[in-house]
């Protein structure tokens, strides 16, 4: 073997390599970091254990919100048929209503009491987020070209 | 009357960009003076209709001319005069103008300078001209912002209360500068294939060059306006939330400074010919995706308006379009290439391979932690989210890395380097690196070791810059650009290292009177009143930061309700002593004067943009440079040129 197809080979194999470890990094990566979406009524049929972070959507049920004894909030968020209580500690989004929609990213405690860490709003008065759009035409929630 | 204008200069300005592609790829081939003069002529006209048009569309908006539906749905007769010009820019509509009208600006510049001989130019202008016929294509049949609606209303939407701010201003034509600036990298790598000799001689990287430089440097301002924006807009105490929108802006800001690399060495040596092409065409490929990401609302976020199918797939077909055909150019004719004078293992040539391997890396893992959600949903339904610790964990390491790195590229000469030399050069940026790690050891609490290892990087970074720029005294700016460069690189760390490391946050619940102590300070709620302005209702706190028993400062954090638009805003309070943040955010009402109040203390965070613009500011010196004087032969390219 020449010297110059040598260093081809090595320079081939170590490409090999540095792919084959990137590719497993970024699936071990992936796996361990990415969260579901799932719909009031995935969490109301216990679909997700306790302690697993993933994401609810849905609208903010109506006279469900409520203030702790200290910085918490409590509401629920609902797609017509599941209802899930949710506890936040911080300062909700500015365009944060009852009967509208809203994404929260947390984990279910052992009550069944949905630990949001991150509430999202949608950003104007027009806009609704996809997910939650989909999540209430899977209820029966949305009718095509009607606002819910 | 005025909108029809705007409409019809838009038509004008299709039927100049056929011309422009017809004659400019004409012109190309070998003596046809007549399709050059041509082209360079279309683009002229093209300049000026999109002028024109992006003008009407403007007027509209200074009259408050409701008949026109984009002007009726973002402006108002109240709003300022400085916010109803950006809320030209504040929709889709108009940003697509925007777009056409940043299009057809470089294409007037490639005509003018000329850069590369005339083939090169004729063939540039060709691609400049289809790429501008897509735009006003789908800006004419999808996007037009000049449509009419009857009835005409008495009082229009408004725009945004969100986008009524400076950052946000700024932030859409500075990224657009820079996202349509590697179109005009992308067109030279094009034109280079089609005309053949350029690619082999590099005369259209040399050409290309200020059009990297420029979207370089304004897409570093772009991003860095956004990341400022979110900071103290939205309070939730971070610059950057692996949002798939700002990574949609980090993408082809990735590619760019690859390019930027790739290219130097390319013109210099006439290495990596083929690797430099092929980056050309991926910048401007993730330009457009990320304009797909932005426009085609399959995203959730302040980017996404009301969306139309018919956009996204528009833009889905011109990304086939645009990339498929130029890969298969490039597959056809860069396989000719040859590549320049050879080079070993230790020498700048491999620095810069490095360098391009590291961010090809790091454009990998934040193209399949954005992807691979959409992909996954568009498959099987499922929707998913790629949480910010894979960002963190796989892009984290990688920068560190090339940071680690990055000194010793200016430090190895081309060809053939000595390692040993460099690192004896760079010495004493070590010295540097370990002051700024004990001193960050020592004084910072609690201890973050993270933090403390991005201190002793940063203090590399810039250490061996402050050498650089003392070892090349008398050199060529363009060697003090990089040096300014890297050492930027080096602040914003700073910047990322104090807040992520240090940020102290505190939630309470207080009433009036009451103290709180967040990081270093003591702060003392004295209340909210009501205050309202001329399109507004609002609700303002007063909180007092304590020194001992003297108000050292007042701030005041307010919540907003915009009467017109019908939404609340939150305004966060920033007070910043340059070295550290004070962000304060006004949450709910808790009953007899009490108020959730929500504040972060961010070290060092004003340094993370200081960075960004110290960066723009290396480009912008490297962008003059070039500008200023005629880039000297490079050694490498022997090869006579083809008569121009």
């Amino acid at each position: 073997m020449s010297p110059k197809k040598r260093r081809r080979l090595w320079f081939a194999a170590a490409i090999v390599v540095a792919g084959g470890l990137g590719a497993w990094l970024v699936i071990w990566a992936l796996g361990n970091n990415t969260m579901f979406f799932r719909s009031p009524t995935d969490v109301a049929n216990k679909l997700v254990q306790p302690g697993i972070a993933f994401r609810v959507g849905g609208l903010v049920g109506e006279k469900s919100m409520r203030q702790g004894a200290g910085a918490e909030v409590h509401f629920t968020v609902t797609d017509g048929k599941g209802v899930v209580p949710v506890e936040f500690h911080g300062v909700l989004p500015a365009l944060f209503r009852e009967g509208q929609g809203v994404v929260a990213t947390g984990a279910l405690d052992a009550r069944g009491t949905f630990m949001a860490s991150d509430v999202l709003a949608k950003h104007d008065e027009k806009y609704m987020p996809p997910e939650v759009v989909d999540a209430l035409k899977k209820s029966g929630r949305w009718k095509e070209g009607e606002a819910p | 009357m005025i909108g029809e204008l705007g409409q019809l200069s838009l038509a004008f300005a299709l039927a100049l960009s056929l011309v422009m592609a017809n004659a400019g790829l004409v012109g190309a081939g070998a003596a046809n003076n007549t399709a050059r003069r041509i082209a360079s002529g279309a683009t002229m006209g093209l300049m000026v209709f999109c002028l024109l048009a992006f003008g009407v569309l403007t007027y509209a908006y200074l009259v408050s001319d409701f008949s026109i539906r984009t002007v009726a749905s973002n402006s108002t007769t109240l709003q300022p005069l400085f916010y109803k010009i950006a809320a030209v820019w504040s929709n889709h509509e108009g940003s697509m103008l925007l777009w056409m009208l940043v299009l057809s600006l470089y294409s007037g510049t490639i005509a003018l300078l000329g850069r590369g001989g005339e083939r090169l130019t004729s063939a540039a202008l060709g691609i400049m001209g289809l790429l501008s016929a897509a735009f006003l294509l789908f800006i004419l049949f999808t996007s037009s912002p000049f449509l009419r609606i009857d009835p005409p209303v008495f009082e229009g939407a408004g725009l945004n209360p969100l986008l009524q701010d400076p950052g946000a201003v700024m932030h859409p034509p500075m990224l657009y500068l820079g996202y349509v600036g590697l179109s005009a990298a992308f067109a030279y790598a094009a034109a280079a294939l089609i005309v053949g000799e350029p690619a082999q001689s590099d005369g259209w990287v040399r050409a290309a060059r200020p059009f990297m430089l420029m979207a370089w440097i304004t897409l570093t301002c772009g991003i860095a306006l956004g990341s400022w924006w979110a900071y103290y807009t939205l309070g939730w105490g971070g610059f950057w939330f692996w949002d798939a929108v700002e990574n949609a802006s980090l993408m082809p800001w990735l590619v760019a400074t690859a390019l930027i690399h790739s290219a130097m060495a390319t013109e210099q040596r006439g290495a990596f010919r083929t690797w430099t092409l092929l980056l050309a065409i991926t910048g401007f490929s993730m330009s457009l995706v990320g304009t797909f990401l932005v426009r085609s609302g399959v995203l959730t976020s302040v980017h996404s308006f009301a969306s139309d199918p018919a956009r996204g797939f528009f833009i889905l077909i011109l990304i086939g379009l645009a990339i498929g055909g130029a890969l298969a150019l490039f597959a056809w004719r860069a396989p000719k290439l040859q590549d320049g004078v050879p080079f070993q293992a230790v020498s700048r040539e491999s620095a810069l391979l490095l360098n391009n391997v590291l961010l090809m890396a790091a454009l990998a893992v934040v193209f399949i932690g954005t992807i691979y959600p959409l992909a996954l949903d568009a498959m099987t339904g499922r929707k998913i989210t790629v949480g910010p610790p894979f960002f963190a964990l796989l892009f984290g390491p990688l920068c560190v890395l090339m940071m680690v790195l990055v000194p010793f590229g200016p430090r190895l000469p081309w060809r053939k380097g000595d390692l040993k030399s460099a690192a004896r050069t760079l010495a004493p940026a070590l010295g540097v690196a370990a002051v700024a790690g004990l001193t960050a050891l020592a004084i910072a609490s609690p201890k973050s070791a993270v933090g403390i290892g991005a201190f002793a990087v940063a203090g590399w970074l810039i250490g061996a810059s402050i050498i650089e720029l003392r070892k090349r005294r008398g050199a060529r700016l363009t060697a003090f650009a990089a040096a300014i460069a890297h050492a930027g690189l080096g602040v914003s760390l700073i910047g990322v290292a104090g807040t992520v490391g240090w940020q102290s946050e505190a939630l309470v619940v207080v009433g009036p009177g009451e103290t709180l102590t967040v990081g270093p300070y003591t702060l003392r709620f004295d209340g909210v009143m009501e205050r309202d302005g001329p399109n507004f209702t609002g609700k303002q706190a007063s909180i007092a930061i304590m020194d001992g028993t003297r108000v050292a400062a007042v701030m005041r954090p307010e919540q907003r309700i915009y009467t017109a638009e019908g939404q609340d805003v939150s305004y966060t309070a920033i007070r910043t002593t340059g070295i550290r943040d004070l962000k304060l955010v006004l949450g709910d009402d808790r009953g007899s004067g009490r108020w959730t109040l929500s504040a972060f203390v961010s070290p060092l965070a004003p340094l993370i943009w200081i960075g960004g613009l110290v960066m723009a500011l290396g480009g912008l010196l490297s962008l003059f440079a070039r500008l200023a004087t005629r880039a000297p032969k490079p050694e490498a390219a022997a090869l006579p040129q083809a008569a121009e």
